[in-house]
């Protein structure tokens, strides 16, 4: 059953090495196998973020216990917490655009379940392998500022409106550092595709030395930094949180939400900032791998099936890092204001990241 | 065209489910299209606008051109459309249906619209001829930038300066002081 499960992952083109078991199963199979796998790779994520931080890291920062009643340590809170919000009513205010703000939700977790197609879990545990990977999740990864834009404006609400304009302006500012802190790494694995980068990282060598292999937070240190910065503000966590600041603008462009659509907007907050986390974890940690040294694999060919197994809870770990540090960051800091948040992004981040990539290609050629 | 479809696909090098994924595509971009130009509302229009867009993008990668697809979307949903709609945010978005959004000279847009339809039918059918396509693996991008950043290179820099030079101009044109 597990080697069933594992084997959702796998690539339609049924190219197998010869020492894996066999995982043929039929096409349909697979289709629907994947799709349980995108759920879980998405909501399990968000879940267990929301709990495990939000529930919890929060409130022993601020010397309480958070929620108890609901199962043991308060662990039944989100079944409860989803429950209540299910039975509310769908509500839409008299003068809003309907189908447009029923809609807007939706954009913005299918831009989340989008981006998690690419992520790579396993060397064949992904669900495509597609060439230009990354280049493919920082543009579907911008369509949900599409999303956010037509719910503030539908809402027909002052607060609405302003928290969705901010928004809309903070996650432009802000995906320009994104895209141009991931051209370092790009520059260094001579790749777009996520397993290319990952397999780069856990066979590259630092001075002589493989037995950590080369993950990219190294030699790209500065390009990580403002990675992170941008995914936090693309999130809108705070301190990058003004479209949604609740002692300004209520609670921005999800004010007029309630039942399930606010749901959706939460669970697609958290759900990426764990699809971000998977993203930045490829990208600069080494991924699923462990060094290929260890073992004594030369490239991704040579990976032993079980890593299969093993690299979606590899990954699983490095995400819930990443995303411990994004809300100890969210819980940690005050909120910006609008300016700064816009001179941060321009005339801070995007220059240090222009320089950044002209940097590594510069050394890219000369090494 | 549904014939000439199903005579090929005995064919073994007709993907039939590529054609089939091509029509539905295309009838939901023309209406899209054409509800850009009806609609009464501009907010909704933009919107329209966006799904012809992504049906470009879906075209790309029905044409197994994956590098050009994903900039499709990155630049034209990711930045341009949110871009108009912010502007048109900013400016004037009303809620429910407006008059008078026709400029006077729509018809002229008809002939214009013909002509361009027809000049791209003209250079499609005259490159392709009755060639069939089969099915083919995205082209690796290093072939891409490889074309981009040696033969082409002076016409790829030429068009960067001209589009540094329109958001010089808009900025000009856009400041007071």
């Amino acid at each position: 059953m597990l080697a069933q499960i594992s084997a959702a992952f796998l690539a339609v083109d049924g190219y197998f090495p010869d020492d894996w078991p066999d995982w043929s199963i039929p096409y349909w199979l697979m289709s629907i196998l994947r799709v349980v796998g995108g759920l879980v790779a998405v909501l399990l994520p968000a879940g267990g973020i929301v709990y495990l931080f939000l529930f919890k890291m929060m409130s022993f920062m601020q010397s309480r216990l958070g929620p108890m009643e609901a199962g043991p340590y308060g662990s039944m809170q989100l079944l409860a917490e989803v429950g209540k919000w299910m039975q509310k009513e769908d509500l839409a205010p008299d003068n809003a655009d309907v189908r447009i703000y029923r809609m807007a939700p939706l954009i913005v977790l299918v831009s989340t379940f989008l981006l998690i197609v690419v992520v790579p879990f396993g060397p064949r545990a992904f669900f495509t392998n597609f060439e230009t990977g990354i280049f493919y999740a920082l543009a579907v990864g911008s369509v949900s500022v599409l999303g956010i834009l037509i719910a503030g404006w539908s809402s027909a609400n002052k607060y609405s409106l302003l928290g969705g304009l901010r928004a809309g302006g903070q996650l432009i500012a802000y995906e320009l550092p994104m895209v141009l802190a991931t051209l370092g790494v790009v520059i260094q694995a001579e790749s777009m595709n996520l397993n290319r980068i990952i397999e780069v990282q856990n066979t590259g060598e630092i001075f002589g030395i493989g037995w950590i292999g080369n993950p990219f937070i190294i030699t790209q240190f500065v390009g990580f930094l403002i990675f992170m910065i941008a995914v936090q503000a693309e999130l809108t966590q705070a301190p990058f949180d003004m479209p949604i600041a609740e002692s300004e603008l209520v609670s921005g462009y999800m004010t007029e939400y309630s039942g399930f659509r606010f749901l959706i907007f939460f669970i697609a907050e958290f759900a990426t900032a764990g699809v971000f986390s998977f993203i930045a974890a490829a990208l600069f940690l080494g991924g699923w791998g462990v060094p290929f040294e260890w073992f004594g694999w030369d490239n991704l060919g040579e990976v032993a099936w079980w890593m299969n197994l093993v690299g979606p809870v590899i990954m699983f770990t490095k995400m819930f890092a990443l995303v411990g540090v994004i809300m100890w960051v969210r819980f940690s800091y005050p909120r910006f204001r609008e300016d700064q948040l816009q001179t941060f992004a321009w005339k801070v981040l995007i220059p240090l990241a222009l320089a950044n990539t002209a940097v590594t290609a510069i050394l890219k050629v000369l090494l | 065209m549904i014939g000439t479809l199903l005579a090929q696909a005995g064919d073994a090098d007709v993907n039939v489910a590529m054609n089939v994924g091509f029509g539905i595509i295309a009838t939901v971009m023309i209406f899209a299209a054409f509800s850009v130009v009806t609609t009464k509302n501009v907010v909704h229009a933009a919107l329209y606008l966006v799904l012809v867009l992504a049906g470009v993008a879906a075209q790309y990668i029905l044409a197994a051109a994956e590098f050009v697809a994903v900039s499709q979307v990155m630049v034209y949903i990711g930045a341009v459309m949110v871009l108009f709609l912010f502007g048109i945010m900013l400016t004037r978005a009303q809620i429910g249906t407006e008059d008078g959004l026709n400029n006077n000279g729509w018809q002229l847009g008809i002939p214009v619209g013909l002509v361009l339809c027809g000049l791209l039918a003209y250079v499609i059918v005259d490159t392709f001829e009755d060639d069939v396509i089969g099915e083919r693996s995205p082209a690796p991008t290093e072939l891409l930038s490889d074309r981009i950043l040696s033969p082409f290179l002076v016409p790829f820099i030429a068009v960067s300066f001209v589009l540094l030079a329109a958001a010089i101009g808009a900025i000009v044109l856009a400041r007071k002081d």
